[in-house]
């Protein structure tokens, strides 16, 4: 019987990937920041899915509104044209690529490992993963608020720092390095 | 009901978009949205696993995720316009000062 979350979950799925292979096809960056924003919001919907409402939220605010606009908005600064296309480095070609297939071979054989209907046990990870339906849980910002400030107090007051610090690197690294006056003409030094 | 593993292979192929873009592609700020998406297929695995559960810490790590994510993306794209601003180009086979 095929629910209506199924196809849901399909729906949202196939413009996920169509969105991450475009990214991959597309050759100028503008194009591939638009099908990043495809996948981002269908993600939004597979949360909601999941019953992870506020997390489906922030993810359309953060993700798809804020660090989208800041990419967009760098592509734009830099008039970004279509990359050429050379080899590419002989490494990413000799390492990464066997690299990847073992490490998804890798995942796909725990998880494999897991589906079996044999393999079921009474609860903990030796549960079956593949015949457990993923329920939905509360997700709303009322249960996840006193979590987050009284179970995960420490790691957010320590994410508090860090964003403190990446926007005094970014500002650092993005000024103008200090220039000296103007020179006149005939004084500069061109390099 | 949708069973972990369609959520779990669907993570793993967006995971893997992002690694075979960070390896064929040229262009620098496509690069870095190569590691956004695989940030992104593994915040969708977090979250089938905290439904899978029935915890919720693991939508409070995706929250986290998203955080270093942001402050990545602002520092990453201030170090491609410092990049550009000297190198003048935004293809990473041309910064190269580094290689032997």
């Amino acid at each position: 019987m095929i629910s209506v979350h199924l196809i849901l979950f399909l729906m949202f799925g196939a413009i996920a990937v169509a969105g991450a292979v475009n990214l991959l096809v597309q050759r100028h960056p503008i194009n591939s920041a638009l099908s990043l924003i495809a996948v981002m919001a269908a993600l939004a919907g597979e949360y909601l899915l999941l019953g992870a409402e506020f997390v489906a939220a922030v993810q359309v605010i953060v993700y798809a509104g804020a660090i989208m606009v800041l990419f967009v908005f760098t592509i734009m600064l830099l008039n970004a044209g279509e990359e050429e296309r050379t080899k590419g480095s002989r490494v990413a070609f000799l390492v990464g690529i066997p690299g990847m297939l073992l490490g998804s071979l890798l995942v796909a054989w725990v998880v494999l490992r897991h589906s079996g209907t044999e393999a079921v046990a009474a609860g903990g990870w030796t549960e079956s993963l593949a015949n457990v339906p993923a329920r939905a849980v509360p997700g709303s910002p009322e249960t996840i608020g006193p979590l987050l400030f009284h179970e995960f107090l420490l790691p957010f007051e320590i994410t508090s720092i860090l964003i403190l610090i990446a926007i005094m690197g970014a500002v650092v690294l993005a000024s103008k390095p200090p220039s000296s006056p103007p020179l006149g003409p005939g004084q500069g030094v061109k390099n | 009901m949708v069973p972990l593993s369609y959520y779990l292979a669907l993570s793993g192929i967006l995971f893997a978009c992002g690694v075979t873009g960070f390896l064929i592609k040229r262009n620098i700020i496509t690069i870095f949205m190569s590691i956004e998406l695989m940030l992104n297929g593994v915040n969708l695995s977090f979250v089938a696993f905290a439904a899978h559960w029935h915890t919720l810490a693991g939508q409070v790590f995706v929250f986290f995720v998203m955080v270093v994510a942001a402050a990545e993306a602002a520092v990453g794209l201030a170090i491609i316009i410092a990049v550009y601003r000297t190198r003048e180009t935004l293809n990473v086979d041309q910064v190269n000062l580094l290689k032997l």
